[in-house]
């Protein structure tokens, strides 16, 4: 990292925790704020997987008929119902993987942790704001899970996708209170995320350690003050678009109404103005932490910092312009849609630099694989083909043969559950011992990793042939020509059930153990702050701030 | 491609029946019906070709820092961290493979993006053949055919319901000038009286031989080397229509009237899925299209205009059993 020579003073001996209710439920420390979203990701990511698991289950083979036995009604009545089931399932597992697991572990779970340690800060710059983020971010959860069983029309929960597309979501699709608890849900994670985003912004931007430059700052605090302004300037767009349709659906308003003068289209361009930016809201943390352990375990310096660094703000930035590439079958402009093909394909250019200057970080390292560097080459690998899968979608042409079909899920999933989550899982071994003190079985971490990389790849390795023979999205039941892959990706999410099985028993392992923990047990190549303070880091640290020298170093 | 039409045409010859539907275990697209899919396959196997060759170098690369830069290979890490050549270079090279992407992908793009101008394609043509530059001609006819084109549009208007398909033919009017209009019903919705239902409804005992989530009772119709102007619209949510063979999808969004185009040359039974979340029943309305000789779908617009359905179904039906089109699938 950029600084080669950090002098610090943490010998505070005086650590005065305050009382559990106080620490845990009115906690203003970074740390534990972090802890609790970690263990909040946690428990949502067990019910997003679970839902996942329905899904694959059902899916397994033709004909509809495990969902039957969670809803009321035998035969007929059962598949009918189950119909509708299927669609909450897919909806609130997209839902609660990105707005309840992935941000929530990255940016609330490891950016509170980390940020402040890395940049030399004592804690986030709004301490008591952060702890509102933290338990909107739990009410927010707490309102979808009440969604998913309060009436929305066809039955209980919303159906429609996590897109939440009008007019389905408007009162045509679904007429009951599930949509408007959702909207409720989605407006006070909303409001989570603006706020923490407001707080990591501050706390880059004002408080880094004496010395430490933007230039100089490690690239996780890159990627999580990229993120956060992604954050700030999103989010806003997606609350204007619920509004919209909370009014239509309750007020009268006809923004989403084309018999009143709207456009459904109009939903779609706002929905993906925030959302297209959302995708890199939950890769580029995980991008920061890759550049960190790939350069920790060769023993290097990272290969061209300021490239990585500019790399992600290129990403930002042109995030932002390509919103449209989901929409190219609604009806658009063919010039229009050649704009967005050309604005997709350029994310290309930033995203090929960094891939290849993780291989160049490597290149002459001094590599050593443990637990943390598996995850982070699983995660180079999986990103890169889920990575050319989008060149190929980015294409109009060839979108209009797969858009909506499984190609997209395989593609997105190779991004997110096997970038974003391998990214997640890679900075989970990489800090665990650093945040709770203990040490992890490495072999359990191992075989976690393997049983992860080969059932995530069986699991969505196939739906890119189901993709091209024309398996459409979202669909409980299937035509008998699509049923081998589905029954293998079905059998690839059991591997992954297995591998999910032994990171808990890792967990409780470590638990159990209590092994004592290092300051930094992964030795010279570990070269940030949050390194030089001990396992765990004291309550408050870095009173005394930290000097970032500038010797030697790139 | 090559071989693909040779085996199309070698199923051709063992029988009429030809059904485009999903076939199980492939690995790629299902057979192209249109130039449009033709096109959209040559390029998107020109792309695959790229993004498998750079997905092999990031693995190569990654395997030969795996063995050759580990602990043990290498004790002494190096310390550099920059190498603006090669940074260049991997700045510059991928451009430029974008750019060789884009050249293909625009004017593929533009070709089944916009609605031909029939006029215009009469007219090159004739200009090509006056100029005597028939290799020019030929390569224009692969794409816009111009016998086609002298007899104009047939019009289709796609409808997505909750949960069937309204198609209307604006141009096939009955005689008191009302258009020819039916509902196109899904013959499964996966439930154990879609047999009986069909049956009832229809009078026909063909339920067997129907491709599961894939049939419907009245299949949209079209005559072969025509042009086909589709037109989308809802009733009530968004749905997407969507045949894989022709490589088309257009979304029917309610307050809009979306357009497309196809041309199909061989007949045969082709299938496609809804493609945009619409509800409860979004798995059970499929699209059947049936591409039938010009004579053919006369014959079977007429009975249609004058209401008898299941006689202008029966006319359309030469299709032999399903069975042969599994022949035809095996062979792809």
């Amino acid at each position: 990292m950029p600084m080669d020579e950090v002098a610090i003073d943490h010998h505070d001996a005086h650590d005065h925790k305050p009382g559990f209710f106080t620490r845990w439920l009115f906690s203003t420390n970074h740390k534990d704020i972090g802890t609790l979203y970690l263990i909040f990701a946690l428990i949502a990511g067990i019910i997003g997987y679970t839902l996942s698991g329905l899904i694959r289950w059902e899916l397994a083979e033709p004909g509809v008929s495990v969902l039957t036995q969670f809803v009321a009604g035998e035969g007929d009545v059962a598949i009918q119902n189950a119909k509708h089931f299927y669609n909450t399932v897919i909806t609130y597992h997209g839902l609660i993987m990105i707005f309840f697991m992935v941000m929530p572990a990255l940016i609330g779970g490891f950016g509170n942790w980390f940020v402040p340690l890395m940049i030399g800060a004592p804690d986030m710059a709004f301490p008591r704001m952060n702890n509102i983020s933290l338990w909107l971010t739990v009410a927010a959860f707490v309102l979808a899970c009440i969604s998913m069983v309060v009436p929305g029309g066809p039955g209980n929960g919303f159906g429609g996708g996590w897109v939440l597309y009008p007019p389905l979501s408007s009162t045509t699709g679904h007429a009951g209170p599930a949509m408007d608890v959702l909207i409720l849900s989605l407006h006070t994670a909303g409001i989570a995320s603006i706020l923490g985003a407001i707080n990591f912004i501050v706390t880059i931007l004002n408080m880094r350690a004496p010395g430490m430059t933007l230039h100089k700052m490690p690239l996780f605090a890159w990627g999580v003050l990229i993120t956060a302004v992604l954050l700030l300037l999103s989010l806003p767009v997606l609350a204007a678009a619920l509004t919209m349709l909370l009014t239509d659906r309750n007020f009268g308003s006809q923004f989403f109404v084309p018999g009143g003068g709207g456009d459904p289209i109009m939903f779609q361009h706002l929905f993906w103005f925030f959302g297209h930016p959302e995708v890199y809201i939950m890769i580029l943390p995980a991008f920061g932490i890759i550049s960190h352990i790939v350069s920790t375990f060769s023993k290097k310096p990272i290969f061209g910092y300021l490239g990585m660094a500019y790399a992600m703000v290129s990403i930002g930035v042109i995030g932002f312009v390509v919103w449209a590439h989901h929409m190219y079958t609604v009806g658009m402009d063919v010039d229009l849609k050649a704009y967005f093909v050309a604005a997709t394909m350029v994310i290309a250019v930033p995203t090929g630099i960094k891939i290849f200057s993780w291989i160049a970080t490597m290149w002459g390292g001094s590599i050593e694989f443990k637990v943390p560097m598996l995850w982070a080459i699983g995660f180079i690998f999986l990103f890169t083909v889920g990575g050319v899968t989008g060149v190929v979608l980015a294409n109009a042409g060839i979108d209009h043969a797969l858009h909506d079909t499984y190609y997209v899920v395989a593609h997105f999933h190779y991004v997110l559950s096997l970038g974003a989550v391998f990214g997640l899982f890679a900075g989970w071994y990489y800090w665990f011992e650093k945040m709770f003190g203990i040490k992890y079985n490495g072999f359990i971490g191992g075989l976690h990793f393997w049983l992860m990389f080969i059932g995530s790849n069986v699991l969505f390795f196939p739906q890119h042939f189901l993709g091209l023979q024309g398996m459409p999205r979202r669909y409980i039941d299937y035509a008998d020509g699509f049923a081998t892959w589905h029954m293998w990706s079905s059998i690839g999410y059991a591997i992954t059930l297995v591998a999910t099985t032994v990171f808990f028993i890792g967990l409780v392992e470590a638990m159990i153990r209590r092994r004592k923990g290092a300051a930094n047990p992964w030795g010279e190549g570990a070269t940030t702050l949050e390194w030089t303070l001990p396992s765990p880091p004291p309550f408050h640290q870095f009173n005394e701030l930290p000097h970032v020298t500038n010797k030697g170093g790139h | 491609m090559r071989h693909l039409i040779a085996a199309m045409c070698a199923a051709i010859m063992a029988g009429p029946a030809l059904a485009f539907e999903p076939t199980d275990g492939a690995l790629g697209f299902q057979p192209a019906a249109t130039r449009i899919a033709e096109r959209i396959h040559t390029f998107h196997d020109f792309v695959l070709v790229i993004i498998v060759l750079i997905t092999l170098l990031v693995l190569g690369l990654l395997l030969w820092i795996i063995v050759r830069h580990n602990r043990k290979a290498n004790p002494v890490p190096k310390k550099f961290s920059h190498n603006t050549l090669i940074e260049v270079i991997w700045t510059v090279v991928p451009a430029l493979i974008l750019v060789a992407i884009a050249s293909q992908s625009f004017p593929n793009l533009y070709y089944q993006d916009v609605v031909p101008n029939l006029q215009q394609i009469t007219d090159k043509s004739e200009k090509l053949l006056a100029d005597g530059k028939d290799s020019q001609h030929e390569r224009f006819t692969k794409d816009y055919f111009p016998e086609a084109a002298e007899k104009g549009f047939v019009n289709v208007k796609a409808q997505g319901n909750q949960w069937n398909w309204t198609y209307t033919y604006p141009d096939l009017v009955d005689d008191s000038g009302y258009p020819l209009e039916f509902v196109s019903n899904p013959v499964h919705v996966g439930v154990s009286t879609d047999g009986a239902n069909y049956a009832d409804a229809t009078g026909r005992s063909d339920y067997a031989s129907k491709p599961r989530n894939l049939a419907v009772d009245y299949p949209m119709v079209v005559p072969q080397n025509r042009y086909i102007r589709y037109y989308t619209a809802a009733a009530d949510v968004i749905h997407s229509w969507t045949v894989p063979a022709f490589g088309v999808k257009t979304d029917a969004v309610p307050g809009r009237l979306n357009e497309g185009w196809f041309l199909v040359e061989q007949p045969g039974i082709y299938y496609g899925q809804c493609s945009e979340l619409c509800g409860v029943n979004h798995a059970y309305m499929p699209i059947e299209v049936r591409v039938v000789s010009q004579e053919q779908f006369d014959a079977w617009a007429e009975q249609m205009l004058a209401g008898d359905y299941e006689a202008a179904y029966a006319s359309v039906d030469v299709f032999a059993s399903n069975e042969q089109a599994t022949q035809f699938a095996a062979q792809q």
